[in-house]
């Protein structure tokens, strides 16, 4: 790896045995809660302010701005809920993150949680994950066991518990009203947002104060607080407290046709052509690059001529695709559009929750004219058709999964999504 | 159905969370593997008086969700992900290679009732594909070399 790239959550990602207290003790470990608890709630969260830390989920939503719209009240109960749900087809980066550095992501939800006056802590991990839970839970014991968790943190009179939460196989279950619906025991399907109804961090689970915030975003506190935010902040794009900025460092997952796919740690602005050329070591078998996905499965590709663009949130976002949750994926010459996107397009119909018509009706519609256009049976006006079905998707579904659904294929603004660019290769299957 | 062992589980879920309808997915789980990694109705109805829930509502909550399993499934549970990143990396090829070697289609448990196979949307494992998930183990980077001697490996348990 390019020896630019500091790396802030995986600094002793190496460390053998890095998964176990003693050993994470001997490596700064906890050293950020024993620091946060002698902070106040605004000193904290003025820190995450300082760093700049989006959300990493997604959405990049600023997270002081988030923690800061939690009730300034102590009788209420208030929750954090940690978004484990990683479902994003091409991201694997919270999984490798629970897998490894368990204790990364305990230490966070305490900094977290004194920082929002939280005495529950809920990790939502999705079933699957079984032996990223075990991890998680491991680390929990431990950290109760040293005095991290339970009664009277460290002698601060702050309790804490925390609880692994395990979902059950739905993709929609990631969005976090969906989320919430679920670790209370219901359908994950979600909940209506503002103007009708309030915020999470208004009212979310239990008709309490919650933040509902991405492993990574948790983990983040951790360096956030050892370091100092405005010295996290030292690295990235834009300009810090004028705009949006892209601060600090990321997770990427790189994967798909190349020499050394992983989950990386790089800077905010990277150029994507470092990633896959450098970090990621080229192509595989030295093919051409025919296009990349730059944010996971929702985000609309990108053909070549996009490959200085710098991995941030506004670059990408300038190129009519998104940094969405950061999984960089890399398809050489051989990939058909259509196969891949008919694949897609299948993985968002069996994960539409069906509570509204544009999703539940358009996501089969896209399937069924993508399965007759690969069966041989297309016709000429069906390239339109699927650019219609979306357009009639994207905006007017409840929540973003439908929007998820239309982008690949129709981008969310100039229309610049997989049709787009690759319109000829459709009209061809159409054709013959 | 459900024994005393499982309710003495539930129990302990149930103390996590402030309300006991919260418990249920994790409830529907300890259920699940204690009756061979699939929900019979009567397990759900079981979990839905002792949550004190409606049994409509907790088969409405349990069918929601893919995990859980509302027929039997074989021993093995061979879920092969075939989106987007395992698809272009040999995925479907792969899926083919063990249906062929077991006898059996996508969603067919074979007549002995040791595998079931299935595709399975992303797995979270892309940096490792294609890759696929039999109970509680992922496998990753596989070839058809390596899947043969899973499969043979899993024959003997
Ligand atoms: N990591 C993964 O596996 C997946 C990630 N995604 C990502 O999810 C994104 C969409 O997520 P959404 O939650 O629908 O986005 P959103 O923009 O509605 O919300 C983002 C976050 O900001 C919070 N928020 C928004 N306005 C706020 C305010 N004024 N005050 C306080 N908090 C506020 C929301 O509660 C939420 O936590 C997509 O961009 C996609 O990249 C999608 C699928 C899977
Ligand atoms: C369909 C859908 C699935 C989502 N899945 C995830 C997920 O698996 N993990 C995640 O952190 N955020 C996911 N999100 C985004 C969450 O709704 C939410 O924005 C995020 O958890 C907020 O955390 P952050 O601010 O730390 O990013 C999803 C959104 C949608 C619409
Ligand atoms: S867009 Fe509508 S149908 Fe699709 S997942 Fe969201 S709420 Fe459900
Ligand atoms: S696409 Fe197969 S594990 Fe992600």
């Amino acid at each position: 790896m390019p020896s630019e790239q500091p790396q802030y959550l995986y600094k002793y990602r190496q460390v053998p045995g890095i998964d176990d207290i003693d050993v994470y003790l001997k490596h700064e470990g906890y050293n950020a809660v024993r620091k946060a608890l002698t902070m106040d709630q605004e000193a904290i969260i003025n820190e995450v302010k300082l760093s700049g830390l989006r959300g990493r989920g997604g959405a990049g939503f600023p997270t002081f701005i988030k923690w800061n719209g939690i009730p300034k009240n102590w009788d209420k109960p208030h929750y954090l809920v940690v978004n484990a749900d990683e479902g994003e087809p091409g991201t694997a980066k919270d999984r490798d993150l629970m897998n490894a550095l368990p204790h990364l992501l305990v230490e966070g939800c305490i900094i977290s949680c004194w920082a929002i006056r939280s005495k529950a802590c809920y990790i939502y991990i999705r079933g699957e994950y079984i032996q990223p839970a075990r991890q998680i839970q491991k680390a929990i014991d431990q950290a109760y066991a040293k005095g991290f968790l339970g009664k009277n943190i460290l002698g601060s009179g702050f309790d804490l518990d925390m609880y692994v939460h395990m979902g059950a196989g739905a993709y929609e279950c990631g969005e976090e009203s969906a989320l919430m619906s679920s670790l209370m025991g219901e359908r994950g399907m979600p909940r209506h947002k503002p103007p009708s109804a309030p915020l999470p961090v208004i009212s979310g689970v239990w008709d309490s104060p919650t933040i509902v915030n991405n492993v990574e975003t948790i983990a983040t506190a951790v360096p956030i607080i050892n370091m100092g935010g405005a010295e996290y902040a030292k690295v990235g794009t834009g300009t810090p407290g004028a705009g949006p900025a892209s601060r600090g460092t990321k997770l990427i997952t790189l994967s798909g046709h190349v020499k050394k796919p992983g989950n990386y740690e790089i800077v905010l602005g990277t150029p994507v052509r470092e990633i896959i050329y450098e970090i990621g070591g080229g192509i595989k078998n030295d093919k051409k690059l025919k296009f990349f996905i730059p944010g996971g499965s929702s985000t609309p590709l990108l053909p070549p001529e996009f490959l200085d663009t710098p991995y941030d949130y506004e670059a990408l976002g300038k190129t009519g695709s998104l940094l969405g949750s950061g999984a960089l994926i890399v398809y050489d010459e051989t990939v058909s559009v259509p196969a891949l996107m008919t694949r897609l397009m299948h993985f968002y119909a069996h994960e539409s929750c069906g509570k509204c018509t544009p999703c539940r009706e358009g996501t089969n519609w896209l399937v069924k004219i993508h399965d007759r256009i690969m069966a041989g049976g297309g016709r000429p006006e069906d390239i339109d058709l699927l650019l219609d079905i979306s357009n009639n998707i994207f905006g007017r579904s409840f929540c973003a999964l439908g929007d998820a659904a239309a982008m690949p294929l129709a981008g969310f603004f100039a229309g610049k999504g997989a049709i787009y660019y690759f319109r000829e290769e459709y009209e061809e299957l159409i054709r013959n | 159905m459900l024994t005393e062992e499982v309710y003495k589980k539930i129990d302990t879920l149930i103390a996590k969370y402030p309300t006991k309808k919260a418990a249920l997915l994790p409830a529907l789980w300890v259920a699940q593997a204690a009756n061979d990694n699939w929900l019979p109705r009567e397990a759900m109805a079981d979990v839905a008086k002792y949550l004190g829930l409606a049994p409509a509502y907790v088969e409405g909550v349990a069918t929601f969700y893919t995990m859980y399993n509302k027929a039997p499934v074989g021993r093995h549970h061979l879920e092969v992900c075939h989106n987007i990143v395992c698809m272009v990396v040999g995925a479907d090829e792969l899926i083919d290679h063990i249906g062929g070697k077991l006898g059996v289609g996508r969603g067919e448990t074979t007549p002995d009732r040791k595998f079931t196979l299935n595709t399975a949307e992303c797995l979270g494992a892309c940096a490792n594909a294609p890759c696929m998930m039999v109970g509680d183990t992922y496998y990753e980077d596989l070839t058809t070399e390596k899947v043969d001697e899973i499969l043979a490996d899993l024959a003997r348990k």
